[in-house]
Parts: structure tokens; sequence; C-alpha cells
């Protein structure tokens, strides 16, 4: 189970203590169509980046904000992992990157139907964001218009 | 993740997230999250087991579709359903 007992006192305590975001109101966007017909993007918070992309920034203070647009057809074993959070293990994420950037997963169910089709770009995120104000502010928002722009219906969105 | 989930429902996209601390959830309220029982670095269970990741994909999925569900709605993954 994913749980605090997984972490270090140190962190156990951090995590209760921190002041989570809470969202109120919670905004609610009911499906518009079938999943059959509707167009699907990944967005990740494993801190994942693309061949010949820049590796997110562990020296900024409260987390790196910024995003990594990555084409639909990157082959995933290619994303290179720098989340350089040392509270869990990386092996398995490094080992196959559908774990936190299901690409291949997705394009199944596109091939079976399941869902209409899969977005040209997906995005990538640094997680363990402390000070989450310059994402939800001046990151986010445009990161998600790039989505509505491209018809974008659904987001599955995988943390790390 | 569900700070961003939040800014895609007010851009009028349908989200659902993963969700490795369900207390998190609780707190943070995405719009539509599912808890699943796995460590952290694991959120779609193992490695290089295709069934297994399509099959919490799936689950996640179904909540989209569910007409029932209310925000801030979690749901815990029980992978029985999915055999």
């Amino acid at each position: 189970m994913g749980d605090l007992s997984e972490f270090p006192l140190k962190y156990k305590l951090f995590l209760k203590a921190y002041p989570w975001r809470r969202i109120d109101p919670v905004p609610w966007a009911p499906l518009k169509k079938p999943l059959r017909d509707s167009r699907a993007a990944v967005i990740s918070s494993a801190g994942l980046v693309g061949p010949d992309q820049e590796p997110f920034d562990d020296s900024i203070r409260g987390g790196d904000f910024s995003f990594r647009e990555i084409p639909a057809d990157t082959d995933v074993f290619t994303l290179t992992d720098t989340h350089r959070s040392d509270l869990y293990d990386h092996s398995g994420l490094r080992q196959d990157p559908n774990l936190a950037f299901p690409l291949d997963r997705l394009q199944e169910l596109v091939k079976n139907g399941r869902i209409g089709s899969l977005n040209r770009r997906h995005l990538s995120f640094m997680g363990s964001i402390t000070a989450p104000g310059r994402l939800i502010k001046k990151t986010a928002p445009p990161a998600v218009r790039k989505l509505v722009e491209d018809g974008v219906d659904i987001a599955l969105l995988v943390p790390v | 993740m569900g700070l961003v989930a939040a800014e895609l429902e007010r851009q009028g996209i349908s989200t659902v997230a993963i969700q490795l601390l369900r207390s998190v959830a609780e707190k943070v309220r995405p719009p539509r999250a599912l808890a699943v029982p796995f460590r952290h670095g694991y959120p779609l269970g193992i490695p290089d087991d295709a069934g297994q990741q399509q099959a919490v994909i799936l689950a996640a999925l179904r909540m989209l579709e569910d007409p029932n569900l209310q925000p801030p709605a979690i749901v815990d993954y029980e992978p029985e359903k999915d055999i």
C-alpha cells in the first residue's frame, strides 16, 4: 500500500504537517462523449524528460514548476527519469517508464477501441513541488490550454 | 497532480488521477482519484506487466464513465474486479 510508513520518520512528519492545498470548490468536467470517441492525454509528475530535453532543475527552491511536452510517438523507453527524490525506489520506473508514463498502454486501448485516440503530445511535470503557487498560476493554465487547443477530452494523471 | 487536474477540469477536460496516498487525496480533493495499493515509484503496479497496468488504467477510465460519482470522488482500486 502506498502509505506514509514507506518513508523515514522525518519525511513522515513533514508530510503529516505539510499544508496541502485544498481544491475548493472542486471543478468538475463530466465526460462529454463516449470514451471510444474521446482523445486522451497522459500527464505525469515523475520528472521524465525526452531525448534532447533539459532535465528538471533540482536547484529551484520549492521545486521546478516547468513542464515538458512529450510527443505521442516517443518511445517511452527513451524517457529519462530526472526526479531526484531518494524517498522512493526508482528502479521500476527506469526498467519500465510505462509505470508513470503509460503511452504504450494507452496506444493499446486505442487499438482495441476502448478510447478514441491519443493526443499528439503529453505533459511531464516534476513532482514533490513544495511551493506550488507558480505551478498553479504560471505553468498549469498555459500547459492545459495546449491540450484544449488539441481537442483533448480526457486526461490520465500519474504521480510517482 | 491534483492541482493540475483541477486546472484541466476548469478548462473542460475530464480527468482521473492515480493516487498513491489516499490521505493526500482526501486533503487536496482532486476531482477524481483512483487510490491504488502500490508503493511510491510504482503507480501502476509491476514493471513490464502490461496486463496489470492496463487493469489499473481501465479502473481509472471507468471512473470517468460513472454518472453517479460526485466531486471530489475517490475510488479504491480493487484488483479482483478486473479478473
